[in-house]
Protein backbone atom coordinates (compact mmCIF):
# COMPACT_ATOMS: atom_id res chain seq x y z
CA UNK A 1 0.00 0.00 0.00
CA UNK A 2 3.35 2.62 0.25
CA UNK A 3 3.83 4.77 -2.66
CA UNK A 4 0.69 6.28 -2.79
CA UNK A 5 0.31 9.64 -2.70
CA UNK A 6 3.88 11.03 -3.49
CA UNK A 7 3.03 14.02 -4.54
CA UNK A 8 0.06 15.31 -3.39
CA UNK A 9 -2.00 19.18 -3.75
CA UNK A 10 -1.12 20.73 -0.32
CA UNK A 11 -4.49 22.34 1.58
CA UNK A 12 -3.16 24.14 4.55
CA UNK A 13 -5.94 26.31 5.60
CA UNK A 14 -6.13 29.32 7.51
CA UNK A 15 -5.16 27.83 10.99
CA UNK A 16 -1.61 26.69 9.53
CA UNK A 17 -0.95 30.42 8.43
CA UNK A 18 -2.17 31.64 11.44
CA UNK A 19 -2.22 29.84 15.06
CA UNK A 20 -0.95 27.19 13.52
CA UNK A 21 1.79 27.73 11.59
CA UNK A 22 3.98 25.18 13.44
CA UNK A 23 2.03 22.40 11.71
CA UNK A 24 2.34 24.02 8.70
CA UNK A 25 6.04 24.23 8.59
CA UNK A 26 6.58 20.92 10.72
CA UNK A 27 4.56 19.51 7.90
CA UNK A 28 6.69 21.12 4.77
CA UNK A 29 9.82 19.94 6.62
CA UNK A 30 8.46 16.37 7.14
CA UNK A 31 7.47 15.93 3.46
CA UNK A 32 10.56 17.46 2.19
CA UNK A 33 12.73 14.72 4.63
CA UNK A 34 10.40 12.07 3.11
CA UNK A 35 10.78 13.09 -0.51
CA UNK A 36 6.98 13.57 -1.10
CA UNK A 37 5.78 16.44 -3.20
CA UNK A 38 3.52 19.25 -1.49
CA UNK A 39 2.35 21.97 -4.28
CA UNK A 40 -0.10 24.15 -2.72
CA UNK A 41 -3.24 25.04 -4.25
CA UNK A 42 -3.20 27.93 -5.59
CA UNK A 43 -5.47 30.80 -4.96
CA UNK A 44 -7.68 29.08 -2.00
CA UNK A 45 -10.09 30.01 0.22
CA UNK A 46 -11.28 28.99 3.73
CA UNK A 47 -12.92 25.71 4.10
CA UNK A 48 -15.71 27.14 6.49
CA UNK A 49 -14.53 26.19 9.60
CA UNK A 50 -17.15 24.58 11.90
CA UNK A 51 -18.51 28.30 12.37
CA UNK A 52 -19.89 28.55 8.33
CA UNK A 53 -21.75 25.40 8.69
CA UNK A 54 -23.62 27.16 11.79
CA UNK A 55 -24.50 30.16 9.36
CA UNK A 56 -25.96 27.80 6.79
CA UNK A 57 -24.24 23.89 5.90
CA UNK A 58 -24.58 23.96 2.12
CA UNK A 59 -22.46 27.38 2.16
CA UNK A 60 -19.75 25.71 3.64
CA UNK A 61 -20.18 22.90 1.21
CA UNK A 62 -19.72 25.54 -1.34
CA UNK A 63 -16.64 26.98 0.48
CA UNK A 64 -14.74 23.51 0.46
CA UNK A 65 -15.93 22.42 -3.13
CA UNK A 66 -14.25 25.41 -4.52
CA UNK A 67 -10.71 24.16 -3.20
CA UNK A 68 -11.63 21.02 -4.32
CA UNK A 69 -12.02 22.37 -7.95
CA UNK A 70 -8.43 24.24 -7.86
CA UNK A 71 -7.13 21.02 -7.38
CA UNK A 72 -8.90 19.45 -10.40
CA UNK A 73 -7.72 22.49 -12.03
CA UNK A 74 -3.96 22.04 -11.04
CA UNK A 75 -4.28 18.14 -12.57
CA UNK A 76 -4.36 16.96 -8.79
CA UNK A 77 -6.91 13.97 -8.29
CA UNK A 78 -5.94 13.89 -4.00
CA UNK A 79 -5.77 16.88 -1.85
CA UNK A 80 -4.24 16.77 1.78
CA UNK A 81 -4.90 18.84 4.77
CA UNK A 82 -2.99 17.94 7.91
CA UNK A 83 -6.11 20.53 9.97
CA UNK A 84 -8.57 18.05 10.60
CA UNK A 85 -11.53 20.92 10.51
CA UNK A 86 -10.01 21.01 6.53
CA UNK A 87 -10.03 17.19 6.53
CA UNK A 88 -13.42 16.79 7.77
CA UNK A 89 -15.41 19.82 5.60
CA UNK A 90 -13.59 18.63 2.30
CA UNK A 91 -14.61 15.06 3.34
CA UNK A 92 -18.15 16.31 3.68
CA UNK A 93 -18.47 18.30 0.88
CA UNK A 94 -17.22 15.12 -0.99
CA UNK A 95 -20.02 13.34 0.23
CA UNK A 96 -22.96 15.76 0.57
CA UNK A 97 -22.32 16.76 -3.65
CA UNK A 98 -22.35 12.84 -4.29
CA UNK A 99 -25.35 12.51 -1.96
CA UNK A 100 -27.47 15.61 -1.04
CA UNK A 101 -29.68 17.44 -4.34
CA UNK A 102 -30.25 20.67 -2.50
CA UNK A 103 -26.35 20.83 -1.26
CA UNK A 104 -25.82 20.54 -5.44
CA UNK A 105 -27.40 22.71 -6.49
CA UNK A 106 -26.35 25.73 -3.84
CA UNK A 107 -22.93 24.75 -5.18
CA UNK A 108 -24.05 25.05 -8.39
CA UNK A 109 -25.61 28.35 -8.31
CA UNK A 110 -22.76 30.10 -6.32
CA UNK A 111 -19.82 28.81 -8.56
CA UNK A 112 -21.43 29.59 -11.76
CA UNK A 113 -21.85 33.40 -10.35
CA UNK A 114 -18.54 32.87 -8.65
CA UNK A 115 -17.61 32.75 -12.19
CA UNK A 116 -15.45 29.03 -11.89
CA UNK A 117 -16.52 25.46 -12.90
CA UNK A 118 -18.63 23.25 -10.22
CA UNK A 119 -16.39 20.33 -8.30
CA UNK A 120 -18.16 16.84 -9.53
CA UNK A 121 -18.07 14.08 -7.03
CA UNK A 122 -15.89 11.26 -7.28
CA UNK A 123 -12.96 13.59 -9.05
CA UNK A 124 -10.69 14.69 -5.95
CA UNK A 125 -10.21 12.59 -3.07
CA UNK A 126 -9.41 14.47 0.01
CA UNK A 127 -6.80 12.76 2.46
CA UNK A 128 -5.36 13.52 6.16
CA UNK A 129 -1.94 14.18 6.72
CA UNK A 130 -1.86 11.06 8.63
CA UNK A 131 -2.80 9.34 5.20
CA UNK A 132 -0.48 11.12 3.28
CA UNK A 133 2.56 9.63 5.40
CA UNK A 134 0.87 5.90 5.89
CA UNK A 135 -0.04 5.25 2.20
CA UNK A 136 3.41 7.05 0.93
CA UNK A 137 6.03 5.74 3.30
CA UNK A 138 4.66 3.39 5.99
CA UNK A 139 6.12 2.12 9.07
CA UNK A 140 8.96 -0.07 7.44
CA UNK A 141 9.80 3.45 5.64
CA UNK A 142 9.56 5.17 8.42
CA UNK A 143 11.84 2.98 10.93
CA UNK A 144 14.38 2.71 7.87
CA UNK A 145 15.28 6.73 7.68
CA UNK A 146 14.59 7.20 11.47
CA UNK A 147 17.85 9.03 12.74
CA UNK A 148 17.07 9.93 15.98
CA UNK A 149 14.23 7.71 17.85
CA UNK A 150 11.69 8.99 19.88
CA UNK A 151 12.96 5.87 22.12
CA UNK A 152 12.14 6.73 25.99
CA UNK A 153 9.25 9.25 24.32
CA UNK A 154 6.01 8.32 25.96
CA UNK A 155 3.15 9.22 23.84
CA UNK A 156 -0.90 9.51 23.98
CA UNK A 157 -1.78 9.94 20.42
CA UNK A 158 -4.42 12.36 20.58
CA UNK A 159 -7.26 12.37 16.95
CA UNK A 160 -9.78 14.72 17.99
CA UNK A 161 -13.48 14.83 17.39
CA UNK A 162 -13.62 15.87 13.67
CA UNK A 163 -10.96 13.19 12.38
CA UNK A 164 -13.34 10.48 12.27
CA UNK A 165 -16.91 11.83 13.08
CA UNK A 166 -19.49 11.49 11.93
CA UNK A 167 -18.60 8.51 9.71
CA UNK A 168 -20.63 8.50 6.77
CA UNK A 169 -18.29 11.28 5.61
CA UNK A 170 -15.63 8.60 5.95
CA UNK A 171 -16.19 5.59 3.45
CA UNK A 172 -12.08 4.55 3.80
CA UNK A 173 -12.14 4.11 7.21
CA UNK A 174 -13.33 0.49 9.05
CA UNK A 175 -12.76 -1.55 5.68
CA UNK A 176 -10.67 -4.32 8.03
CA UNK A 177 -6.90 -4.53 7.87
CA UNK A 178 -4.77 -1.96 6.87
CA UNK A 179 -7.44 0.86 7.09
CA UNK A 180 -8.10 3.11 10.19
CA UNK A 181 -11.07 3.08 12.30
CA UNK A 182 -13.40 5.29 13.38
CA UNK A 183 -13.41 4.06 17.19
CA UNK A 184 -9.99 3.26 17.35
CA UNK A 185 -8.17 5.13 15.13
CA UNK A 186 -4.44 4.00 15.15
CA UNK A 187 -2.63 5.98 12.05
CA UNK A 188 -0.69 8.10 14.34
CA UNK A 189 0.34 5.61 16.57
CA UNK A 190 1.67 3.74 13.94
CA UNK A 191 3.66 5.94 12.73
CA UNK A 192 4.97 7.75 15.79
CA UNK A 193 6.11 3.99 16.89
CA UNK A 194 7.72 3.50 13.65
CA UNK A 195 9.37 6.30 14.88
CA UNK A 196 10.68 4.92 18.04
CA UNK A 197 7.99 6.58 20.80
CA UNK A 198 6.56 4.41 23.08
CA UNK A 199 2.42 4.68 22.70
CA UNK A 200 0.40 5.11 25.88
CA UNK A 201 -3.15 3.48 26.08
CA UNK A 202 -4.78 6.23 25.70
CA UNK A 203 -8.59 6.05 26.17
CA UNK A 204 -9.33 9.60 25.26
CA UNK A 205 -8.34 9.29 21.36
CA UNK A 206 -11.17 11.03 19.83
CA UNK A 207 -12.61 12.82 22.85
CA UNK A 208 -13.84 16.05 22.40
CA UNK A 209 -11.30 19.08 23.41
CA UNK A 210 -14.26 21.76 22.80
CA UNK A 211 -12.66 23.33 20.39
CA UNK A 212 -15.62 24.56 19.02
CA UNK A 213 -16.69 26.69 22.32
CA UNK A 214 -12.51 27.65 23.08
CA UNK A 215 -13.61 31.58 23.70
CA UNK A 216 -17.67 31.46 23.75
CA UNK A 217 -17.69 29.15 26.49
CA UNK A 218 -14.08 28.76 27.93
CA UNK A 219 -15.39 27.09 31.39
CA UNK A 220 -16.56 23.58 28.83
CA UNK A 221 -13.40 23.71 27.00
CA UNK A 222 -11.27 24.34 29.98
CA UNK A 223 -12.78 21.25 31.91
CA UNK A 224 -12.42 19.17 28.60
CA UNK A 225 -8.54 19.80 28.24
CA UNK A 226 -7.64 19.53 31.60
CA UNK A 227 -9.54 16.35 31.40
CA UNK A 228 -7.51 14.85 28.33
CA UNK A 229 -4.51 16.18 30.17
CA UNK A 230 -4.94 14.65 33.21
CA UNK A 231 -5.79 11.37 31.86
CA UNK A 232 -2.82 11.53 29.67
CA UNK A 233 -0.40 11.98 32.89
CA UNK A 234 -2.12 9.56 34.57
CA UNK A 235 -1.31 7.00 31.75
CA UNK A 236 2.14 8.31 32.32
CA UNK A 237 2.72 10.20 28.95
CA UNK A 238 4.92 12.82 28.78
CA UNK A 239 3.79 14.13 25.46
CA UNK A 240 0.57 14.58 23.69
CA UNK A 241 0.69 13.84 20.30
CA UNK A 242 -2.12 16.13 18.14
CA UNK A 243 -2.89 16.47 14.61
CA UNK A 244 -5.61 19.11 14.56
CA UNK A 245 -4.72 22.97 15.01
CA UNK A 246 -8.00 23.62 16.55
CA UNK A 247 -7.28 20.58 19.11
CA UNK A 248 -3.34 21.47 19.46
CA UNK A 249 -4.16 25.34 19.91
CA UNK A 250 -7.41 24.17 22.60
CA UNK A 251 -4.79 21.97 24.72
CA UNK A 252 -2.31 24.76 24.81
CA UNK A 253 -4.30 27.56 25.77
CA UNK A 254 -6.77 25.83 28.59
CA UNK A 255 -3.75 24.53 30.11
CA UNK A 256 -2.52 27.93 30.84
CA UNK A 257 -6.09 28.68 31.66
CA UNK A 258 -6.92 25.69 33.90
CA UNK A 259 -3.84 26.98 36.19
CA UNK A 260 -4.67 30.23 35.98
CA UNK A 261 -8.50 30.16 36.57
CA UNK A 262 -9.27 26.55 38.15
CA UNK A 263 -5.01 26.41 39.90
CA UNK A 264 -4.90 23.12 38.13
CA UNK A 265 -1.30 22.51 36.99
CA UNK A 266 -0.36 20.03 34.46
CA UNK A 267 2.64 19.77 33.06
CA UNK A 268 2.29 17.08 30.10
CA UNK A 269 3.55 18.56 26.96
CA UNK A 270 1.86 19.25 23.41
CA UNK A 271 3.77 18.34 20.30
CA UNK A 272 1.80 18.11 16.81
CA UNK A 273 2.25 14.44 15.55
CA UNK A 274 4.58 16.19 12.75
CA UNK A 275 7.32 17.63 14.92
CA UNK A 276 7.74 14.54 16.70
CA UNK A 277 8.23 12.55 13.57
CA UNK A 278 10.52 15.07 11.85
CA UNK A 279 12.75 15.31 15.14
CA UNK A 280 12.84 11.19 14.97
CA UNK A 281 13.76 12.00 11.34
CA UNK A 282 16.97 14.02 12.48
CA UNK A 283 15.64 17.62 12.00
CA UNK A 284 16.41 20.17 14.64
CA UNK A 285 13.84 22.24 16.66
CA UNK A 286 13.99 25.27 14.67
CA UNK A 287 12.95 23.18 10.77
CA UNK A 288 9.67 21.47 12.90
CA UNK A 289 8.75 24.77 15.23
CA UNK A 290 9.02 23.51 18.29
CA UNK A 291 9.81 27.03 20.10
CA UNK A 292 6.49 28.15 17.87
CA UNK A 293 4.26 26.32 20.61
CA UNK A 294 2.98 27.27 23.38
CA UNK A 295 3.96 24.56 25.71
CA UNK A 296 7.36 25.24 25.80
CA UNK A 297 8.58 21.18 25.05
CA UNK A 298 12.41 22.10 25.09
CA UNK A 299 13.41 20.62 28.65
CA UNK A 300 11.64 17.46 27.97
CA UNK A 301 13.39 16.76 24.58
CA UNK A 302 16.57 17.71 26.14
CA UNK A 303 15.69 15.58 29.05
CA UNK A 304 14.98 12.50 26.47
CA UNK A 305 18.41 13.12 24.41
CA UNK A 306 16.27 14.45 21.66
CA UNK A 307 17.72 17.27 20.45
CA UNK B 1 -22.50 3.90 31.11
CA UNK B 2 -25.89 5.09 32.43
CA UNK B 3 -28.46 6.94 30.50
CA UNK B 4 -27.78 10.42 33.01
CA UNK B 5 -31.45 10.55 32.39
CA UNK B 6 -33.30 13.48 33.51
CA UNK B 7 -36.96 12.64 34.10
CA UNK B 8 -39.79 15.15 33.61
CA UNK B 9 -40.06 16.07 36.87
CA UNK B 10 -39.15 19.30 37.30
CA UNK B 11 -38.23 20.23 41.48
CA UNK B 12 -40.72 22.96 41.31
CA UNK B 13 -43.22 20.19 40.39
CA UNK B 14 -42.48 18.31 43.63
CA UNK B 15 -44.59 19.75 46.78
CA UNK B 16 -43.59 18.46 50.06
CA UNK B 17 -46.15 18.52 52.76
CA UNK B 18 -45.61 18.94 56.24
CA UNK B 19 -48.52 17.30 57.65
CA UNK B 20 -50.87 15.67 55.46
CA UNK B 21 -54.44 14.12 55.69
CA UNK B 22 -55.81 12.32 52.72
CA UNK B 23 -59.48 10.96 53.22
CA UNK B 24 -59.03 11.16 57.30
CA UNK B 25 -55.74 9.29 57.29
CA UNK B 26 -52.70 10.82 58.26
CA UNK B 27 -50.11 10.25 55.46
CA UNK B 28 -46.83 12.71 56.31
CA UNK B 29 -43.50 11.57 56.71
CA UNK B 30 -42.65 8.65 54.08
CA UNK B 31 -45.87 9.59 51.78
CA UNK B 32 -45.80 13.31 51.92
CA UNK B 33 -44.31 14.13 48.45
CA UNK B 34 -46.08 14.66 45.54
CA UNK B 35 -45.61 15.26 41.98
CA UNK B 36 -47.86 18.93 41.58
CA UNK B 37 -51.05 17.43 38.40
CA UNK B 38 -50.63 19.87 35.80
CA UNK B 39 -52.76 20.20 32.57
CA UNK B 40 -51.03 21.54 29.34
CA UNK B 41 -52.91 23.03 27.13
CA UNK B 42 -50.35 25.49 25.34
CA UNK B 43 -48.93 23.06 22.37
CA UNK B 44 -47.07 24.62 19.33
CA UNK B 45 -48.13 22.03 16.61
CA UNK B 46 -45.93 23.44 14.34
CA UNK B 47 -42.86 23.36 16.56
CA UNK B 48 -41.48 20.54 14.88
CA UNK B 49 -42.25 21.56 11.24
CA UNK B 50 -40.70 25.05 12.80
CA UNK B 51 -37.17 23.08 13.54
CA UNK B 52 -37.26 20.87 10.55
CA UNK B 53 -36.98 23.84 8.21
CA UNK B 54 -34.12 25.81 9.97
CA UNK B 55 -30.25 23.58 8.54
CA UNK B 56 -29.70 20.79 10.26
CA UNK B 57 -32.84 20.30 12.16
CA UNK B 58 -34.30 18.05 8.91
CA UNK B 59 -34.25 14.57 9.97
CA UNK B 60 -36.09 15.50 13.76
CA UNK B 61 -38.81 13.37 12.77
CA UNK B 62 -36.89 10.22 12.62
CA UNK B 63 -36.53 10.29 16.22
CA UNK B 64 -37.49 7.37 18.49
CA UNK B 65 -36.21 8.43 21.63
CA UNK B 66 -33.98 5.89 22.10
CA UNK B 67 -31.73 8.36 23.88
CA UNK B 68 -28.07 7.10 22.36
CA UNK B 69 -27.25 10.97 21.49
CA UNK B 70 -27.80 12.41 25.31
CA UNK B 71 -25.99 8.56 26.56
CA UNK B 72 -22.84 9.69 24.31
CA UNK B 73 -22.94 13.52 24.73
CA UNK B 74 -19.84 15.47 25.95
CA UNK B 75 -22.02 18.22 27.91
CA UNK B 76 -24.31 16.20 29.09
CA UNK B 77 -21.74 14.30 30.94
CA UNK B 78 -20.52 17.47 32.10
CA UNK B 79 -23.91 18.82 32.98
CA UNK B 80 -26.55 16.50 33.20
CA UNK B 81 -29.62 19.29 32.43
CA UNK B 82 -27.98 19.34 28.46
CA UNK B 83 -29.90 16.57 27.16
CA UNK B 84 -30.74 16.32 23.39
CA UNK B 85 -33.00 13.36 23.30
CA UNK B 86 -35.37 15.66 25.99
CA UNK B 87 -35.14 18.24 23.98
CA UNK B 88 -36.20 16.54 21.03
CA UNK B 89 -39.09 15.00 22.38
CA UNK B 90 -40.59 18.14 23.20
CA UNK B 91 -39.92 19.63 19.96
CA UNK B 92 -41.93 16.54 18.05
CA UNK B 93 -44.98 16.85 21.53
CA UNK B 94 -44.78 20.92 20.60
CA UNK B 95 -43.94 21.70 24.16
CA UNK B 96 -42.68 24.84 23.60
CA UNK B 97 -42.81 26.33 27.11
CA UNK B 98 -41.00 23.38 28.66
CA UNK B 99 -37.87 23.80 25.23
CA UNK B 100 -37.72 27.76 26.48
CA UNK B 101 -37.04 26.20 30.20
CA UNK B 102 -33.48 25.66 29.24
CA UNK B 103 -32.86 28.01 26.32
CA UNK B 104 -29.78 29.08 28.23
CA UNK B 105 -28.01 26.16 27.72
CA UNK B 106 -28.91 24.62 24.59
CA UNK B 107 -26.19 26.43 22.50
CA UNK B 108 -23.38 25.03 24.57
CA UNK B 109 -23.27 21.69 22.08
CA UNK B 110 -19.64 21.35 21.17
CA UNK B 111 -20.13 19.93 17.77
CA UNK B 112 -18.48 16.62 18.47
CA UNK B 113 -20.63 14.59 16.89
CA UNK B 114 -20.78 11.93 18.74
CA UNK B 115 -25.01 12.01 19.03
CA UNK B 116 -24.91 12.08 15.45
CA UNK B 117 -22.29 8.78 15.14
CA UNK B 118 -24.10 7.45 17.83
CA UNK B 119 -27.81 7.39 16.35
CA UNK B 120 -29.02 4.79 15.00
CA UNK B 121 -31.72 6.75 13.00
CA UNK B 122 -29.53 9.69 10.93
CA UNK B 123 -31.65 12.42 13.39
CA UNK B 124 -28.19 13.95 13.05
CA UNK B 125 -28.88 15.41 16.33
CA UNK B 126 -25.77 17.83 16.60
CA UNK B 127 -27.73 19.79 13.47
CA UNK B 128 -30.57 19.70 15.33
CA UNK B 129 -29.04 21.28 18.74
CA UNK B 130 -28.06 24.01 15.91
CA UNK B 131 -31.33 24.33 14.18
CA UNK B 132 -32.74 24.58 17.90
CA UNK B 133 -30.73 27.50 19.13
CA UNK B 134 -30.94 29.49 15.41
CA UNK B 135 -34.55 29.05 16.13
CA UNK B 136 -34.58 30.38 20.24
CA UNK B 137 -32.74 33.27 18.80
CA UNK B 138 -34.94 33.69 15.95
CA UNK B 139 -38.20 33.34 18.07
CA UNK B 140 -36.88 35.82 20.60
CA UNK B 141 -36.13 33.92 23.24
CA UNK B 142 -32.92 34.39 23.78
CA UNK B 143 -30.40 37.12 22.72
CA UNK B 144 -27.62 36.12 20.28
CA UNK B 145 -25.05 33.46 22.00
CA UNK B 146 -21.94 33.83 22.26
CA UNK B 147 -20.98 31.13 20.26
CA UNK B 148 -23.53 32.54 17.36
CA UNK B 149 -21.47 35.82 17.80
CA UNK B 150 -18.29 34.56 17.15
CA UNK B 151 -19.65 32.08 14.37
CA UNK B 152 -21.19 35.59 12.67
CA UNK B 153 -17.54 37.57 13.49
CA UNK B 154 -15.75 34.45 11.42
CA UNK B 155 -18.17 33.75 9.06
CA UNK B 156 -18.36 37.51 7.90
CA UNK B 157 -15.16 37.97 7.33
CA UNK B 158 -14.64 34.80 4.82
CA UNK B 159 -17.81 35.84 3.10
CA UNK B 160 -15.92 39.23 2.57
CA UNK B 161 -12.48 38.30 2.05
CA UNK B 162 -12.14 34.22 1.45
CA UNK B 163 -9.92 33.42 4.69
CA UNK B 164 -9.47 34.80 8.04
CA UNK B 165 -7.06 35.96 10.53
CA UNK B 166 -7.08 34.51 14.00
CA UNK B 167 -6.34 37.95 15.52
CA UNK B 168 -8.99 39.96 14.17
CA UNK B 169 -11.89 37.69 14.67
CA UNK B 170 -10.29 37.27 18.36
CA UNK B 171 -10.40 41.06 18.72
CA UNK B 172 -13.54 41.40 17.40
CA UNK B 173 -15.32 38.54 19.19
CA UNK B 174 -14.20 39.89 22.76
CA UNK B 175 -15.33 43.41 21.69
CA UNK B 176 -18.37 42.54 20.63
CA UNK B 177 -19.00 40.15 23.66
CA UNK B 178 -17.78 43.20 26.14
CA UNK B 179 -14.78 40.50 27.07
CA UNK B 180 -11.38 42.03 28.30
CA UNK B 181 -8.37 41.15 25.97
CA UNK B 182 -6.35 41.40 29.13
CA UNK B 183 -7.30 38.25 30.90
CA UNK B 184 -4.63 37.14 32.76
CA UNK B 185 -4.70 33.28 31.11
CA UNK B 186 -4.37 35.45 28.10
CA UNK B 187 -1.54 37.87 29.01
CA UNK B 188 0.18 34.73 29.97
CA UNK B 189 0.05 33.16 26.81
CA UNK B 190 0.83 35.95 25.01
CA UNK B 191 4.24 36.70 27.31
CA UNK B 192 4.78 33.04 26.80
CA UNK B 193 4.77 33.47 23.40
CA UNK B 194 6.71 36.87 22.94
CA UNK B 195 9.44 35.32 24.62
CA UNK B 196 9.98 32.00 22.33
CA UNK B 197 8.76 33.09 19.12
CA UNK B 198 11.57 33.85 16.30
CA UNK B 199 11.24 37.81 15.68
CA UNK B 200 10.48 36.52 11.93
CA UNK B 201 7.40 35.02 12.90
CA UNK B 202 5.98 38.07 15.09
CA UNK B 203 6.71 40.26 12.28
CA UNK B 204 4.74 38.22 9.93
CA UNK B 205 1.68 38.01 12.22
CA UNK B 206 1.74 41.69 12.87
CA UNK B 207 1.79 42.33 8.92
CA UNK B 208 -1.29 39.68 8.79
CA UNK B 209 -3.12 41.90 11.10
CA UNK B 210 -2.53 44.96 9.10
CA UNK B 211 -2.66 43.44 5.58
CA UNK B 212 -5.40 40.82 6.20
CA UNK B 213 -5.08 37.23 4.13
CA UNK B 214 -7.30 37.51 1.05
CA UNK B 215 -8.71 35.06 -1.95
CA UNK B 216 -7.48 36.64 -5.33
CA UNK B 217 -10.66 37.84 -7.41
CA UNK B 218 -12.96 36.74 -4.39
CA UNK B 219 -15.70 39.25 -4.93
CA UNK B 220 -17.81 37.74 -7.39
CA UNK B 221 -17.82 34.57 -4.92
CA UNK B 222 -18.54 37.23 -2.02
CA UNK B 223 -21.60 38.96 -3.58
CA UNK B 224 -23.01 35.37 -4.67
CA UNK B 225 -22.72 34.13 -1.07
CA UNK B 226 -24.07 37.33 0.13
CA UNK B 227 -27.06 36.60 -2.02
CA UNK B 228 -27.85 33.77 -0.85
CA UNK B 229 -27.05 34.36 3.13
CA UNK B 230 -29.85 37.02 2.69
CA UNK B 231 -32.55 34.85 1.05
CA UNK B 232 -31.72 31.87 3.42
CA UNK B 233 -32.32 34.28 6.60
CA UNK B 234 -35.78 35.38 4.99
CA UNK B 235 -36.94 31.85 4.31
CA UNK B 236 -35.68 31.04 7.85
CA UNK B 237 -37.69 33.74 9.07
CA UNK B 238 -40.98 32.62 6.68
CA UNK B 239 -40.78 29.29 8.06
CA UNK B 240 -41.26 30.63 11.84
CA UNK B 241 -43.92 33.24 10.68
CA UNK B 242 -41.63 35.80 11.71
CA UNK B 243 -41.63 39.11 9.57
CA UNK B 244 -38.81 38.68 7.15
CA UNK B 245 -38.23 42.52 7.33
CA UNK B 246 -36.35 41.59 10.80
CA UNK B 247 -33.74 39.60 8.50
CA UNK B 248 -30.27 41.45 9.33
Amino acid sequence: MTGKHKKVAYYPGCALEGTGHAYNRSTKAVGKALDLDLVELKNWNCCGAMEVKNIDPKLQTYLSARNLTIAEDMGFDTVMAPCNGCYHNLKKAEYDLANDEGSREVTERLSSKAGHKTYEAGKVETIHALDWIKDSIGEEGIKARVKNSLKGLKVANYYGCMYTRPRHIFPEKDKGPGSESTLQPHFMDDILAAAGAENVDYPLKTACCGGAHTLSDSDTSTKLVLNLLTTAEACGADVIATECPTCHTGLEMHQVRAEKVLGRKTSVKILYFTQLLGIALGLSQRQVGVQENFSDATDLLHEKGLV
Amino acid sequence: MPIHEKSLIRPENLVTHEHLELDGIDVSGHWSTFIESREITDYNEALQDEIAALPGGEFIHRCWQCGSCTNACTVNALNPDFNPRYWIYLIRMGFEDELVRDKDIIWQCVSCNKCTYACPRDVFPEGVMKATSHWLELKGYTPKSPAMVFDEEFSSQVFATGKIEDGKVLRRFFARTGQSLFQDWLIALVRGLLTQLPVSLLMKMGLASVFHPRTRNWDAASAAIAEYVTERKEADRRALGLDTQGAE
